[in-house]
């Protein structure tokens, strides 16, 4: 499978990205900005960071930039786009993915591990999980409290596009398992066709036993299981 | 021009004498602009002048160092064809006055000296020091502070692995803010800042010139009043997004090889980086100031030369390679102009609207500045305490419990959980163990990092404060089972005209370099912090300092936390109950007395070898060195981190239980180890050990007291979060 990775400036977390692809063999490629056009991909990723410094609001400057324009359409053309932390807020300054996210309740920037639940595996996305399993993988963000009005909170829950949420270790999902204030301890939503998945936490810094665990590799593992080896 | 007159050479913080030398050199008056030139090279923190006479004795060198002190930073070799870059530089004065933003730029300025060397940056680290708890601005202070760090470097994309924070009431006019970066590059391809070739471009790219941080260096060199305040405007403001386009530009930049000489605009801005680049390469530069990206309108000479804008650089490129350069600084939106030429006059040529805005040699304002050996003296050493004359007010593991929810001991996990310390995808040890390890990207190398400095001991006995900063982060290295390599210094003291400063500075030399000897681990760069007082009052002397070291496989790291069940606990090295200075005499029994603990050199350095080589083998499994709080703090640490406890089977013997669980010596560490063999081991090395206990369960217990990890979790974790919540 290929795979590219989307860089603004301000994006800081495409080598941790590049290194979890190239591990599953998705063969990752950059793309600056600037492109307008996208290489033939299976799976296009917005990574962490702060895109054009996040001055304005968290993703919104991204989301009006070239390359975005051919995000949309290859997403709307049925290829899989993964956002995470600046890339979920990217995702849904574009309208790719409803809701906001709003600044951290407790107001400060918040780096450390969280256990997350898997709440529908059933995408390339988080194939590599059982439904119900819990991994633990960080955070890393001042702005990863999700909002949504009831109305789309109980249409993403009712439509099982609620991917994954903050719980405990094991599994159980509490007030005081959220980190950031987030609605209903979402941690990642998908579209309603499945085939584009935002979230806060990053599965691409829990690849390595000795660096932090092996929460995330599964990610990538299915991703490439689901999304390889056609191309 | 306005006339010279004493008033306004003090406004520039120059003294008589010194105006007398500038009125020699030029052989005339100063303008206000030139006079403004000479107010921040001849400072205290560009000039080094009181304290380079002293510097000279550290030792800088090994056959590992690629680059020592006098570039922007210290380069050493990691083997491969790698070289680890680093330094370490104060923020203090600012952050006192602005915290985030005082605090953001340090970090900014401190990752510029080190990717100018060519090195993409891949750890930041720093050493905090806040006033007491109780003054009413410590807590906004260190919000701010942490937030600033964060802040910079959470945007910038470069890890903060840590660092250390404390608390004194000798830092509430003067908080301490030493940020530290370490880089990788490649050992060939390392940028130098001395400026050669006549008729070179000179050019300026990064963000425009406004007008903040006008004589930031100038007020970073006077001490503190109480209208310190006032002088919010000399603080920059820090734009991490403009740094790290910056990065990245540099870096592509260097990929080609087209840049002569590079350097950061720090403080003092474009005038030091022009006349300290030139002065290394023995050039003159003519500098057209018209040229110079502008954020405010009708900015005048003196404006502009001492601006402390941030992300700002200046490179010399080699003939014809205009184009390349600026290609690329477009791409990543970046300012890109050329602003001067290199001459063959050794002046200094500063020109405005077609008029010659000053016009000064190079050399005097630079390398040939003026040096100073200033009068010192040693204060008597203090009388020593005796463990028998410090009480003992309750059961030791009630002091236990208080001790590790004091301010200096309690967990830091509120500061570090603020930075962003996983970003690039390799850090294998985080926060709050011995020293931080990061993998060196593409190999099995891993670098260890540490900051460390102990004041207390520092102003009881410089020479031995100096020792033991040193000796102790050799120790934290060595404990994850890092061969240290070398060090970076950040030496932050009062005003050195006072002599028992000055004696304080020069006490503290003579231990690190003494140590660097004996320990093998040379300085290859640092920052000199003086005039840290408010009011006449002084901080505690505080030599902080950096240390990197080298693991040859990542996978080989041990930490703190016990790895399992039923394990013997070893204390290596000897324990005489030295309470003196120690942390527990100073929270538990309200006393700031004593002599500081002895380092005895080669004890540390015989002890620290085995103690690493037996990591390399792995029969060491886990380890802490013990340090602030002693022999039973560092226990707990261990036991807090596995979540398992212990079984403690061993005594003081002839020492009573306060001294021997509480007091500071040297030199030891904690571990556990694989084997039976291993008390054999060290009788063979001639390392003194002893098994203290065990390890299991949910509690510490020693005799008939328990204490829970529970209990222990909640007043080590709780203190910090409890106190920041106001």
């Amino acid at each position: 499978m290929n795979s590219a990775v989307i860089v603004f400036p301000g994006t800081n977390r495409e080598r941790d990205m590049v290194l979890a692809l190239s591990a599953a063999g998705a063969r990752p490629v950059e793309v600056w900005h600037r492109e307008t056009r996208l290489p033939a991909v299976d799976l296009i990723v917005i990574p962490g960071g702060f895109s054009y410094g996040d001055y304005l609001r968290a993703g919104c400057m991204a989301g009006h930039s070239p390359i975005i324009r051919e995000v949309k359409k290859q997403a709307e053309a049925g290829v899989h786009v993964l956002g995470v932390c600046n890339g979920f807020q990217v995702l849904t300054e574009t309208g790719l993915l409803p809701g906001a996210l709003l600044r951290n309740a407790h107001l400060k920037f918040i780096c450390k591990d969280v256990h997350l639940k898997v709440e529908n595996n059933g995408t390339p996305f988080l194939s590599g999980y059982e439904s119900g399993a819990v991994m633990s993988v960080p955070v890393a963000h001042h702005d990863g409290n999700y909002f949504a009005d009831e109305a789309t909170l109980d249409a993403l829950d009712g439509e099982g596009r609620v991917a994954v949420r903050y719980c405990g270790p094991d599994g159980t999902v509490t007030r005081y398992h959220n980190p950031n204030g987030s609605q209903r301890n979402i941690a990642g939503i998908y579209n309603k066709r499945g085939n584009i998945l935002g979230m806060m936490p990053h599965p691409e810094d829990a690849i390595d036993k000795l660096l932090g665990g092996i929460g995330g590799k599964p990610l990538f593992d299915g991703l490439a299981g689901a999304l390889g080896p056609t191309s | 021009m306005s006339a010279m007159t004493p008033a306004v050479f003090a406004e520039h913080g120059l003294s008589e004498a010194e105006y007398d030398k500038i009125l020699d050199i030029l052989g005339r008056e100063p303008n206000l602009t030139e006079l403004g030139v000479f107010s921040v090279m001849w400072s205290e923190h560009c000039s080094y002048k009181s304290s380079k006479k002293w510097l000279k004795k550290l030792p800088t060198e090994a056959p590992w160092v690629i680059c020592g002190p006098g570039e922007n930073a210290g380069v050493i070799d990691i083997g491969d064809g790698q070289a680890a870059v680093f330094k370490m530089e104060s923020h203090n004065h600012p952050s006192y006055i602005e915290p985030y933003q005082g605090a953001a730029t340090g970090v900014g300025g401190i990752l510029r000296d080190v990717f100018t060397m060519g090195a993409r940056p891949v750890a930041n680290m720093n050493v905090l020091r806040f006033g007491d708890a109780s003054h009413p601005k410590t807590r906004h202070l260190v919000a701010g502070v942490v937030s600033g760090i964060g802040g910079y470097g959470n945007c910038v994309g470069v890890p903060t692995l840590g660092g250390e924070c404390a608390f004194h009431g000798s830092y509430d006019g003067n908080i301490l803010v030493n940020a530290m970066t370490v880089g990788i590059a490649d050992a060939d391809k390392i940028f130098y800042s001395a400026a050669t070739g006549a008729g070179n471009l000179v050019v300026y790219v990064g963000s425009k010139t406004g007008r903040d941080g006008i004589h930031g260096a100038t007020m970073a060199s006077a001490e503190f009043t109480e209208n310190s305040d006032e002088k919010r405007p000399t603080v920059q403001v820090g734009d991490p997004f403009t740094e790290k386009l910056l990065i990245e530009a540099c870096l592509e930049l260097m990929a080609t090889d087209v840049i002569v000489a590079i350097q950061d605009m720090g403080a003092a801005g474009l005038t030091s980086s022009s006349f300290e680049m030139a002065s290394k390469g023995g050039v003159g530069v003519d500098l057209n100031l018209d040229q110079v990206p502008a954020r405010e309108e009708n900015m005048t000479a003196y404006e502009f030369l001492l601006s402390e804008s941030q992300e700002r650089m200046l490179m010399v490129l080699k003939p014809g390679e205009e184009d390349t350069a600026r290609k690329i600084f477009e791409k990543w939106e970046l300012d890109f102009s050329v602003v001067g030429r290199l001459t063959d006059t050794g002046r200094m040529v500063i020109r405005e609207k077609g008029e010659v805005a000053a016009d000064l040699p190079i050399d005097p304002l630079a390398l040939a500045s003026p040096e100073y050996d200033r009068p010192w003296v040693v204060a008597p050493p203090p009388a020593d305490v005796c463990a028998a004359d410090v009480p003992a007010p309750g059961p030791i593991f009630a002091l236990l419990k208080n001790l590790m929810g004091s301010p200096d001991l309690c967990s830091k996990r509120w500061i570090w959980e603020q930075y962003d310390h996983l970003v690039m995808g390799d850090t294998v040890q985080r926060p709050g163990g011995d020293a931080a390890v990061v993998r060196v990207r593409d190999t099995q190398k891993a670098l260890a990092i540490t900051t460390d400095c102990t004041p207390r001991y520092c102003l009881a006995d410089p020479v031995m404060g100096g020792k033991q900063a040193v000796a102790e982060t050799w120790r934290n290295l060595t404990a994850v089972g890092a061969q240290p390599l070398a060090i970076t210094d950040n030496l932050n003291f009062g005003n050195p005209e006072r002599p028992e400063i000055m004696g304080q500075f020069v006490g503290a030399i003579e231990g690190i370099g003494a140590a660097c000897t004996v320990l093998e681990v040379p300085v290859v760069s640092g920052n000199v912090s003086l005039y840290n007082e408010t009011n006449g009052e002084a901080i505690l002397p505080t030599p902080a300092i950096g240390a990197v070291g080298l693991l040859t496989d990542y996978t080989q790291a041990v930490g703190l936390a016990f790895p399992g069940d039923g394990l013997a606990v070893y204390l290596i090295g000897e324990t005489q109950g030295h309470l003196g200075q120690s942390l527990y005499l100073r929270e538990i029994a309200g006393r700031e007395e004593g002599k500081a603990p002895p380092v005895d050199l080669d004890r540390e350095r015989k002890i620290g070898d085995f103690v690493r080589d037996e990591i390399g083998r792995g029969v060491i499994t886990s380890c802490h060195d013990i340090s602030d709080g002693g022999l039973l703090v560092a226990l707990a640490e261990m036991a807090l981190a596995a979540n398992i406890g212990i079984t403690i089977t061993a005594g003081g013997g002839s020492l009573s239980d306060h001294a021997w669980a509480f007091g500071e010596d040297q030199a030891r560490y904690l571990v556990t180890a694989a084997g039976k063999h291993f008390v054999a081991l060290a009788e063979v090395a001639r390392v003194p050990v002893t098994c203290i206990g065990r390890t299991g369960g949910v509690a510490l217990v020693w005799g008939d007291q328990t204490l829970t990890l529970d209990e222990l979790r909640a007043a080590h974790e709780d203190w910090l979060p409890d106190y920041m919540a106001g």
